[in-house]
């Protein structure tokens, strides 16, 4: 076992925690640690934009950008957060150009803006071109230019490092980070990396789903760390289904592609969200759209010989235009599919995509251990925490914008707490569970194989806590995950080597999509209301009066070490915007 | 009634019993395995698998670690070809095994899938990227400009946008460096993605580093090693004309026109 000793440590090479690096290493010694290269981060998948009311090429403000964001959150957003997240959007884009990333331009040579989903001018009168976007590859391009611009600023690294155990010591009453526990990929080594501060910047959970669009990695390591040590996780019920993954395959397709003019078409070629969605159409929220998509779907409009996708039309379109605004996802439905997007229709079906839940933090990226209480030296940001700017559902462009403001917010925050805040003191034996952990795993002898669990895990999750859940759906998740982690405590791996050993953290990845996969489903059972994301077909309103609040569940351990859920609940911050009825 | 469930999407499961038209067909992995905490020594080994040939070499390699070899070591994440992890050597030529389907690779034959060349082997496929990103970092790739910041954006036309549109797409794989015969002989070539990431600034008209950058790439191991294989550009999985790019920089450092 190593010791190191830095002023803040950084968990997640992704937009949001190299944001984050960029100002803290400025500010303080700085390390980042990450289980993939940095340019591996699944921010590079984000296709279609970053919003900001730059108004370059039409009227534009940010408080638009505001409502915007709150009514397509269902209300659910903390509007404080969400007034930050609008106005510092416009210096977040023009800080990533200062950076130099290749933006899109007009022929004025300023930021091009493009439509998209939820956003509109003047509180829903009309889209609004309000996405700054580089191709469809703005995901890919912002991270390669924070990437470059750690180089600049020498931030450094800890390349395939895995964090698997938060450090909280109680002093005067009060939890407190003492830092991290890290096992190295390469040599198997356990490093504790004792710091003033801790960012959590590790991304989502979608690999709990099966059809997703969310990378393999993608397993909640972070939420995890921090749930095992008491901490609450805020509003886990709530995930995005995106309206446009390819069929099967789950792989996303940019809003973008409707921002350009794509039209989803069901199989007697109806241009059908003009039912749903009269004003905005294809460029309804995405929790709107996908609802949509099913309902065709289970009607009997599917495509295909069992009925079970529906299409995006692209064929319109001037193939000029595909080649220069959309060349990575015709790229893709032509590799994948066998498809030419020019000529014929591309089948989609929703794909899980994005956790709106996650731990939760206040508007400086200070992670909470109840409502109100601050855990000194932790930080979180990006999709991993919960400001909450998303709410019920999160806009398209605004994912992009949450790991850059936020990012920012959380390293400049972290790095002057560590000025100010001495080493608390690492707790005896501190990388004892992890320790623990890796060498039961690889003693094991049971005969469960993570692979079997893991899937089963998905198949339960997309058919029952998807789309449309009600609470038998929900209840029979719920159990069925039970028994999987009851299973899960007889999995063995092959590999029991030090070196590169993918099958042990497979493993451990594993334990983690268990674990918040049974914190999703007990949220989604007790919230009998339909907002947002989470839509339950036998509560199909939203229910103000119950449930205008966040769910903040806490796990609980008996003596006997038997581990349970314990919900409360948040209030919803609420500054000048009245909940109103959502229509598009 | 919950969300309908699309089992037929089944990515990793067997060919189900009694499907007259089974979709699956019998295939040969046959890898190179190197694990030095089991012996010094790279072995091939084959592996059979059942899969439907639009599957990705991806697919297969997990069917193998999952349900056959939960040893085999390879890196991934996004299974889509946006993150550059899993460039490989399939079929003697480098590819992206999440974006080459088993059908476009003549699967009636032992399909051989081997580490990148030219980085060192840690364990299977398993590479030390350490000395690409080591070139890519010595380019200083990353905007350099001089005088006050302005307060909004930067102004660009479209066609300066354009004009290294190409060269941004890079998601540094290394598949063009390690199919490049020159860096196979001698690693301290900066080898073909180090000078995609250069030429992607040096022709950026924001940028005023372009002479330091050329002066970086004139070295005795800078672009002047290209010998103009096009093995780069065949290998690239972003569809980047590498080769011409390298041309393009080389051009730049005799003309010093950019
Ligand atoms: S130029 Fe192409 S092949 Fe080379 S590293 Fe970049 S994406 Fe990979
Ligand atoms: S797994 Fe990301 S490029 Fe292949």
């Amino acid at each position: 076992m190593k010791i190191h000793k830095y002023d803040t440590v950084i968990v997640g090479a992704g937009g949001a925690g190299m944001r984050a690096a960029i100002e803290s290493t400025k500010r303080s010694r700085t390390a980042v640690l990450t289980k993939l290269y940095p340019t591996r981060s699944h921010t590079g998948a984000a296709q279609g934009g970053m919003a900001a009311a730059l108004a370059n090429v039409e009227e534009d403000n940010w408080e638009w950008h505001t409502f915007d964001t709150i009514k397509g959150g269902d209300y659910l957003v903390d509007q404080d957060a969400a007034e930050i997240l609008a106005k510092e959007a416009i210096d977040a884009v023009l800080d990533l150009e200062k950076m130099g990333l290749p933006f899109g331009r007009t022929p004025a040579g300023e930021i091009d803006q493009r439509r998209f989903g939820g956003h509109s001018r003047n509180h829903g009168e009309a889209p609004v071109r309000r996405a700054c976007y580089s191709g469809d590859r703005t995901g890919h391009m912002i991270l390669q230019t924070l990437y470059q611009n750690c180089i600049k600023e020498g931030v450094e690294f800890f390349n395939e490092f895995y964090v698997l155990d938060q450090l909280l010591v109680e002093e005067d009453g009060v939890k407190k980070s003492a830092g991290v526990v890290a096992y190295e990929l390469a040599t198997g080594e356990i490093h504790v990396f004792q710091s003033k501060s801790v960012i959590y910047a590790s991304g989502g959970t979608g690999k709990f789903f099966k059809v997703t669009s969310n990378a393999h990695t993608l397993t909640g390591d972070g939420q995890a760390a921090c749930y095992r040590r008491g901490l609450p996780l805020e509003d886990m019920e709530f995930f995005q289904f995106h309206p446009t993954g390819i069929w099967r395959m789950g792989i996303l397709l940019t809003e973008g592609a409707r921002g350009e003019g794509g039209i989803l078409r069901n199989k007697d070629g109806e241009r059908f969200m003009e039912k749903y969605a009269p004003v905005m159409k294809d460029l309804a929220s995405r929790d709107v759209v996908s609802r949509s998509i099913y309902t065709e779907i289970r009607e009997g409009r599917g495509c295909g010989p069992e009925g079970d996708h529906v299409y995006l039309d692209l064929t319109h379109l001037p193939p000029e235009q595909l080649d220069a605004k959309l060349p990575d996802i015709t790229e893709f439905a032509r590799t994948y599919l066998g498809i030419e997007p020019y000529t014929d229709p591309i089948p989609i079906q929703p794909t899980a995509h994005y956790a709106m839940g996650g731990i939760p933090t206040n508007v400086q990226g200070e992670v909470l251990s109840d409502n109100t209480t601050v855990v000194p030296g932790l930080y979180a940001a990006g999709e991993v925490a919960c400001v909450s700017v998303h709410g019920a559902n999160r806009l398209g462009t605004n994912s992009l914008l949450d790991i850059n403001v936020f990012g920012k917010r959380a390293g400049i925050a972290a790095a002057e707490y560590a000025h100010t805040a001495d080493y608390i003191e690492l707790p005896e034996n501190p990388a004892a569970q992890v320790q623990a952990q890796v060498e039961n795993l690889l003693s094991a002898t049971g005969t469960e194989r993570v692979a079997v669990i893991r899937k089963e895990l998905q198949e339960t999750m997309d058919a029952n806590v998807m789309v449309f859940r009600t609470e038998q759906t929900i209840k029979t998740a719920v159990e069925k995950i039970g028994e999987l982690r009851e299973r899960y405590r007889n999995v063995s791996v092959q590999d029991k080597g030090k070196r590169f050993n993918t099958d042990l953290l497979e493993a451990i990845e594993l334990g983690n999509l268990l674990d918040l996969a049974e914190v999703m489903a007990v949220s989604a059972l007790a919230r009998k209301e339909s907002r947002g994301g989470h839509y339950r077909e036998d509560y199909p309103n939203r229910d103000d009066v119950n449930f205008m609040r966040h769910t903040m569940a806490y796990r609980e351990v008996a003596d006997g070490g038997k581990d349970s859920i314990r919900l409360d609940y948040k209030p919803v911050v609420q500054t000048r915007y009245q909940p109103m009825e959502r229509k598009y | 009634m919950a969300t309908p469930t699309l089992d037929k999407a089944d990515t990793a499961g067997a060919p189900e019993p009694g499907f007259a038209d089974s979709p699956y067909i019998t295939v040969t992995f046959r890898i190179r395995r190197f694990n030095p905490e089991i012996s010094e020594e790279a072995t091939w080994e084959d592996f059979q698998l059942e899969i439907d040939p639009k599957e990705r070499v991806l697919d297969g390699l997990h069917k193998i670690k999952w349900e056959v070899d939960g040893s085999l070591t390879f890196r991934r994440s996004c299974a889509h070809g946006i993150c550059g992890s899993d460039a490989m050597r399939i079929n003697g030529k480098n590819r992206l095994a999440c974006k080459t389907l088993i059908k476009d690779i003549n699967p009636s034959k032992p399909i051989t899938i081997e580490a990148i060349k030219g980085l060192t082997v840690q364990k299977d496929l398993v590479v030390d990227m350490e000395p690409f990103f080591q070139a890519y970092r010595d380019v200083m790739p990353f905007l350099i400009t001089k005088g006050n910041e302005p307060t909004r954006e930067r102004l660009q036309s479209p066609e300066d946008r354009e004009r290294f549109d190409d060269t941004t797409k890079c998601i540094l794989c290394a598949a063009c460096t390690s199919s490049c015969p020159v860096f196979w002989n001698d690693g301290q070539y900066f080898g073909p993605a180090a000078i995609v990431n250069a030429h992607r600034f040096i022709f950026d008209s924001r940028d005023e580093a372009g002479e330091q950058r050329l002066e970086i790439l004139n070295d005795k191991d800078g672009v002047w090693r290209c010998r103009t294989t096009f093995n780069c550009t065949d290998a690239c999985p972003r569809g980047i004309e590498v080769t011409k790019a390298i041309q393009e920089v080389k051009r730049a450092l005799i003309t010093r026109r950019f």
